[in-house]
């Protein structure tokens, strides 16, 4: 059923946008041209943050860090190795990227471990991000419970990604 | 600030677990063939990501922004009243709502500070309990169509690279739906 989704999605945004009379390939077009200047602002950070995960991987450190948290990972389900995944999730977007990507690379997209990688990436965003750019914004300095709140809900999805992996996938 | 502790703490990690494990040739290869990896992987996600700017804009053109918008209504009217008597308010804080769940992350942070801003007003710069909950709405990601992972997925060789949908859902609602009853109970504890 998901096979059909996003190419149903395309025919249909390209049937109403006709019926309105929308010349719907420009603003495809125009939509395409924003994505290459997205891919612009993040090109530099993802060879800066790939560049340190491969060095963190050669060093045997990503090894190491999976083996030390293990224990604790494993007892909730997380894949041990999505361990340096859960730690740069919250704090940094192209870094997630970057690592999530390479352990999907490295154990395959249709492995557990890809699958669960990806479907973090996909179900959890940068909250210390959003927090500086949102409060920042609108002048609060009175944060109030907002950090906790939010925190705790990365955690709840950095599990459930786990867990329902699992449970759709075996 | 972050970001500079970071890259140094990455580095500095390497360094050392290199000097213990004795792989200091391999980590120097690293060093070339992760900056590598960085510009391969951009380009390898560049024709999804386009694809997928340009089908984001199509659908705000079209009204199926709008449309999702009034679908919600019944949802976000409840968690964030004001927007009842803020028709501007409830605007931005709807085209947020739809940009994160369409996946285009980009897109839903200049509304979201629009409404972030218009709840801030008069609060004398303390958070209300609304702001708290759209932002930890938005920190959660409710998303229905996680594009930039599909987009490295398909890059790598993924045959399905959306098979992972029906758990992203699971895990994206669980996880904001955990965050507010979260923001809730602390609400409700909090003397501040």
């Amino acid at each position: 059923m998901t096979d059909y989704l996003v190419p149903l999605l395309l025919l249909f945004t390209a049937l109403i946008g006709l019926r309105k009379g929308e010349n719907t390939y420009d603003i495809l077009l125009g939509g395409a041209a924003e994505g290459l200047s997205l891919l612009k602002t993040i090109l530099p950070s993802l060879i800066l943050l790939l560049t340190a995960v491969s060095m963190f991987r050669a060093s045997g450190g990503a090894e190491l860090l999976s083996r030390l948290l293990g224990p604790v990972f494993s007892r909730f389900g997380i894949p041990p190795e999505c361990a340096m995944l859960v730690l740069v999730r919250p704090i940094s977007g192209s870094a997630a990227l970057a690592v999530g990507s390479e352990l999907m690379a490295r154990y395959g997209t249709d492995s557990q471990i890809g699958r669960t990688a990806a479907v973090m990436l996909g179900s959890t965003e940068t909250t210390f991000y959003t927090l500086s750019v949102y409060f920042g914004a609108s002048g609060i300095r009175k944060t109030r419970y907002t950090l906790p709140a939010a925190l705790f809900a990365d955690l709840v999805g950095l599990l459930t990604a786990s867990w329902s992996v699992r449970l759709f996938f075996s | 600030m972050v970001m500079s502790v970071v890259w140094a703490v990455l580095l500095g990690g390497s360094i050392i677990c290199a000097l213990v494990t004795g792989r200091g040739q391999m980590l120097s290869a690293g060093v070339m063939q992760g900056a590598q990896s960085g510009v391969t992987l951009a380009i390898s996600i560049a024709g999804s990501l386009c694809l997928w700017a340009g089908v984001g804009r199509l659908m705000e053109k079209i009204g199926f922004t709008a449309a999702l918008a009034r679908l919600l209504r019944p949802v976000t009217g409840r968690l964030f009243p004001s927007t009842r008597e803020d028709p501007k308010l409830a605007q931005a804080l709807s085209a947020n709502i739809c940009a994160n769940v369409l996946g285009l992350g980009n897109a839903a942070t200049p509304p979201g500070i629009e409404a972030a801003q218009r709840m801030a007003k008069g609060c004398g710069g303390r958070a209300s309990d609304e702001l708290c909950r759209l932002i930890v709405l938005n920190t959660a990601s409710i998303q229905l169509i996680p594009a930039n992972v599909a987009a490295v997925r398909s890059a790598l060789g993924c045959g399905r690279p959306f098979d992972i949908l029906p758990a992203v859902w699971l895990a994206s609602l669980c996880s904001a739906g955990m965050g507010l009853l979260m923001a809730w109970l602390l609400g409700r504890i909090s003397h501040d």
